[in-house]
């Protein structure tokens, strides 16, 4: 359980400056640093159980389905890097309150540090490919805002964009490489996939798989040619830059690599693509280094170039370089956070980190000068310090391999080349800062910062000179458990300062010599280098950004180009296309149940419905006709359905055309009567023929499904519709009983649509038309006699078939559906022969809430099974006898049913009435537009244009 | 009769379809409908034709499937609705725009 506490205490961090951050900034960066304090403790109260050997797991289901787990495991390289995580961590956190401003939102900051922490915690603890991608991706989330903090600075803005755009992308590939690694293990489970590096090896899909992995750990650690968005990310404050990008989130990417090196490394690839990519890195990263003169810009590619190192190391893969590999992560990163924390203070303390606005800082900040010296002289490799020792394993272990076959002595000769650019670089920055004499002022005149600010450092630094001295003491114990954890069996080492005067001693000798003699001839070198033009990769990356939108927005200008027509066009061939290659792919078209037999009636009912089609599309200009010839469909497909045993549909298909024709009609008021003719006959041509063929496909497979017999699910539903929900009518208990979840969905569809309409409908200004289409004017007589006493007799006994239908729905046809439209249609009627006026007088309530309150009541009984310990909309049904009545039943569907009646009675009066109300005073207005209601009411309306 | 019924299915799509593709407002939604009458009678074929056996528990044998019916008969609502939905879009795009063209795009006044 405490493997969970430890990757679940830094994210309830993020919840703690939000709440203390109006106590005050000590409260509330003391208050921040207890949770990763406690996790830390955590950590290594784990350390025992550890060496002993012990399997630190834990594992819950979270989404089985998925292969995704919360799994967490502590072996030796988790505790590496959470010591680095949480330890540096807190570091940052003190150092942080000391540097941030006083008017900066400090708890937003926290916070996202705190994420950020969260994340890396979760990466290092991950016993799950999945959960680990997860994690991985909320880290470029959480930097992304970390590196745009200061958001009102351009630079910010465009770096942090540019480190998501990089990591985002390589994170994307990771997903791709970590699921093929998944599948070819066969399990997502860390462990597994860590114990099958055999068969991943063989596997013909490892090429693609290694290359999908290797593309997620370059762009994050900033291998070449992905290195770019480093630098930019600086734009960031300095404790995020120490953070982030030398201790943490660009060792992901490398922590990734010796994670995965038991099932993904040893193969002659890996070394290959590995080994050089990381020398390319750490020569390119040296040499900028050397060239840069932003403080922090010199950090940023002296950590491109030492992660390149690492890289190396772990492409080499023996033993001992994976030893090396693990040695630098913790060397790197006490030396390279110290210095971008002095790099800070610096900053902080005269305002400026131009190096030539800085120089002779020595007198000023001694304190600060010794630590900067001690650390870059880590990170130089001099003798005594933590650096010196991994740089001499990386040369031992550069001369010792294999790689590259008879080109092997490579290897050694640029990592020698290397290390003279980083002595160089090393020398450079504390001899411009602190000693040389200062060419101009900087903008504040410095002194040395607050002691605690200074107090992360010199922990640091003191770190540095101790493993120096005593690496055996130090780190062996740490280095066993991690370099365990990669290789998979103990291994035998002895870490010493000195091993007698051998080749990597000469070759460090020789770095200190031709790297000091580099920087005095820097001048030369700059004045060499500067013949070239130097290519920013900001506006490469910007440019190229641009160019994919604008080619983008080229191609979707070409393909529709904003028009809905041509829009539909690739939508319908699309469709075409996959529905044929279905159909190609069925041997015969006719299926063994083939045809039943035809008769007269079916002959012209089908005649009908297809002259009725064409007609309608035919006569489409005429839009009178074609609504006249639509409503010839919808009766006959009323029809079709009575004809095939489904009672309940042809109900529903009637009262629905009736409503339908009702609303084109009204529609086709507002509209102009006749389409103008405007389609070239080569595009009417084009259109019929992709209409054509795709209702031929559509024919081809409605007719190939019906020909074969078909394995249905609806036997259940015969069998249990009476026992299990007490109906007969196995369509109306489907709906209300069975799936009810779906029906409750569906009445929320309607009401919403009828709500929508609604707010359409408001401040809506039409063209009143005064004639109809011919120009003849409406006829004077607009409530004919004949049809207002009908639709007053008929309203009684409408509403009485409706209760009928909606009472006998859960055994015979009917139900709320049906009944729902009945009602509709029959106060509908209302509305259409006595106006508007007439009717609103005794309709007067809005429509709005019956449909509310019908979604309301369905809702309500199904939570009611809740209540009564079943699930969701279970139903519960029981038959009484009453004297004079008899014995009838009652279920709770029909409690159900009655909301969906006052649903579908609400939402389609909501539509008719209020459309039909949109010409007369009652129209939809809210109180915000009745003003401009009254504006309007003063001017007549617009007459039609036409 | 499957093949008659087939064929009832594509000439209402294709219509339908044909429909979809013009530049007016008004026959695209009366197309939408024509194409939801098809797509409808498409399901509803899922479940075979069957004659004289409506899903009634108690009516005999032989029924038809009822499960198709049930989904079909919530899809004829949701059209309604759909159908409802998009047609107020077309006068209110008419209303703002001042033309029924599909693309909404304001015509040039002389």
């Amino acid at each position: 359980m405490t493997l969970l506490w430890i990757a679940l205490l830094p994210l309830l961090g993020v919840l703690v400056p939000a709440l203390t951050a109006q106590r005050g900034r000590g409260f509330c960066s003391l208050a921040t640093a207890v949770l990763p304090a406690t996790a830390l403790v955590m950590t290594l109260l784990n350390v025992p159980a550890l060496l002993d050997g012990e399997q630190l797991r834990f594992s819950a289901a979270w989404m089985p389905e998925l292969a995704l787990n919360l799994a967490f495991r502590l072996d030796g390289l988790s505790l590496l890097f959470n010591l680095l995580i949480l330890g540096i961590g807190l570091l940052i956190i003190l150092y942080a309150h000391y540097y941030l401003a006083k008017d900066e939102p400090y708890g937003r900051f926290y916070a996202f540090l705190m994420l950020f922490m969260a994340s890396m915690v979760g990466i290092s603890m991950s016993d799950n490919l999945i959960l680990l991608w997860l994690f991985w991706e909320l880290t470029s989330l959480s930097s992304f805002l970390l590196i745009g903090f200061w958001s009102y600075r351009s630079d910010a803005r465009k770096g942090a964009r540019m480190a998501l755009t990089v990591t985002g992308a390589g994170g994307l590939a990771l997903l791709a490489g970590l699921l093929l690694l998944g599948d070819m293990a066969g399990s997502f489970n860390m462990g597994d996939v860590l114990a099958s590096g055999d068969v991943i090896l063989a596997d013909p899909r490892y090429p693609i798989m290694l290359g999908l992995v290797l593309l997620g750990a370059f762009t994050k650690s900033a291998q070449f040619p992905f290195h770019f968005w480093l630098p930019h990310a600086m734009a960031a404050p300095t404790p995020v830059s120490a953070y982030l990008h030398s201790a943490t989130m660009v060792k992901a990417g490398i922590f990734l690599m010796a994670r995965l090196h038991p099932a993904i490394a040893g193969s002659e690839l890996w070394s290959v693509v590995v080994s050089l990519v990381g020398i390319v890195t750490m020569l390119y990263g040296a040499w900028f280094a050397l060239m840069k003169t932003d403080l922090k810009g010199i950090l940023a590619f002296s950590t491109v170039s030492h992660l390149g190192l690492i890289t190396v190391l772990l492409g080499i893969g023996s033993p001992m370089a994976i030893l090396a590999a693990l040695f630098h992560i913790l060397n790197h990163a006490t030396f390279k956070a110290a210095l971008f924390m002095s790099a800070g203070i610096i900053d902080h303390e005269t305002g400026t980190r131009e190096l030539k606005q800085l120089g002779g800082l020595k007198k000023a900040m001694p304190v600060t000068a010794l630590l900067t010296t001690l650390a870059a002289a880590a990170m130089a490799g001099v003798p005594l310090f933590n650096g010196f020792l991994s740089k001499e394993m990386f040369f031992t272990e550069a001369l010792a391999t294999p790689v590259l076959g008879g080109l092997s002595w490579l290897l050694p000769a640029l990592a020698a080349l290397g290390g003279i650019l980083s002595v160089a670089y090393s020398v450079r920055l504390v001899h411009a800062v602190f000693f040389k004499p200062a060419r101009e002022a900087p903008p504040k005149s410095p002194h040395e910062p607050p002691h605690l600010m200074r107090l992360p450092v010199e922990i640091l630094v003191v770190l540095c000179v101790v493993v120096g001295l005593f690496p055996a003491f130090m780190a062996t114990g740490l280095l066993e458990l991690a370099s365990q954890a990669v290789i998979g069996s103990p291994l035998d080492f002895h870490l010493a300062i000195w091993h007698g005067v051998n080749l990597p001693l000469i070759m460090s000798l020789l770095a200190f010599a031709v790297g000091i003699a580099l920087y005095w001839r820097h001048a030369d070198l700059r004045r060499f280098t500067q013949q070239f033009a130097g290519v920013d990769a900001r506006r490469v990356f910007e440019r190229i950004l641009v160019a994919m939108g604008y080619r983008a927005e080229q191609l979707i200008a070409g393909l529709e180009g904003n028009s809905l027509q041509r829009y539909m066009g690739w939508l319908w061939l699309g469709a075409l296309v996959m529905g044929g290659v279905g159909l190609v792919q069925i041997t015969d078209l006719t299926g063994a149940a083939g045809n039943q037999e035809l008769d007269g009636i079916l002959l012209l009912g089908a005649g009908m419905l297809m002259f009725g089609g064409i007609a309608t599309a035919a006569t489409h200009r005429y839009r009178l006709i074609s609504l006249l010839m639509l409503s010839v469909v919808g009766l006959f497909v009323a029809l079709t359905f009575a004809r095939f045993s489904a009672p309940d549909l042809a109900l529903t298909q009637l009262s629905v055309e009736v409503v339908t024709m009702i609303l084109l009609m009204l529609a086709l008021f507002f509209l102009p009567q006749k389409t103008p003719r405007e389609s070239s006959p080569l595009r009417n041509i084009r259109d019929m023929l992709l209409a054509g063929s795709l209702g031929l496909v559509i024919a081809s497979l409605n007719y190939a499904v019906m020909t074969r017999d078909t394995l249905s699910i609806s036997s259940f539903f015969m069998e249990n519709s009476k026992p299990g929900g007490g109906g007969y009518n196995v369509v109306n208990v489907i709906l209300v009983d069975f799936r009810g979840f779906d029906t409750l969905g569906e009445i929320t569809v309607l009401a919403i649509a009828g709500l929508a309409i609604f707010k359409l409908l408001n401040r809506l200004r039409l063209f009143i038309p005064h004639s109809d289409g011919e120009g003849r004017v409406w006829s004077p007589d607009r409530y004919p006699a004949i049809l207002t006493s009908i639709s007053m007799t008929l309203l009684p006994l409408a509403l009485l078939v409706s209760a009928f239908i909606f009472l006998r729905g859960h055994n015979e046809p009917g139900g709320g559906f049906i009944a729902g439209l009945i009602t509709a249609v029959a106060l509908i009627l209302l509305y259409m022969a006595r106006g508007v006026a007439w009717a609103q007088e005794r309709l007067n309530f809005p429509f709005q809430p019956v449909a509310v309150i019908g979604v309301a009541i369905a809702t309500l009984t199904g939570l009611g099974s809740w209540l009564l310990g079943y699930p969701f909309l279970t139903s519960a049904f029981g038959y009484f006898t009453l004297p004079l009545i008899g014995t009838f039943e009652l279920a709770t569907a029909l409690l159900f049913d009655l909301g969906v009646y006052l649903a579908v009675v609400g939402a389609t009066l909501m539509i008719l009435a209020n459309l039909g109300k949109v010409t007369t005073a009652h129209r939809p207005v809210t109180e915000a537009s009745e003003k401009d209601a009254e504006a309007s009411a003063a001017t007549p309306s617009a007459k039609e244009p036409r | 009769m499957e093949l008659l019924y087939a064929m009832t299915t594509g000439v209402l799509t294709a219509c339908g379809l044909y429909l979809t593709l013009r530049g007016r407002t008004f026959p695209v939604v009366v197309g939408l409908t024509l194409l939801s009458y098809a797509v409808n009678l498409f399901l509803f074929s899922m479940g075979g034709l069957t004659t004289d056996g409506a899903a009634i528990v108690s009516e005999g044998t032989g029924y038809a499937d009822p499960l198709p019916q049930a989904l079909v008969l919530t899809a004829i609502v949701i059209g309604f609705a759909m159908t409802a939905f998009v047609v107020i879009l077309a006068m209110r795009a008419r209303s703002e725009v001042g033309n029924d063209h599909v693309d909404g795009k304001k015509e040039d006044r002389e």
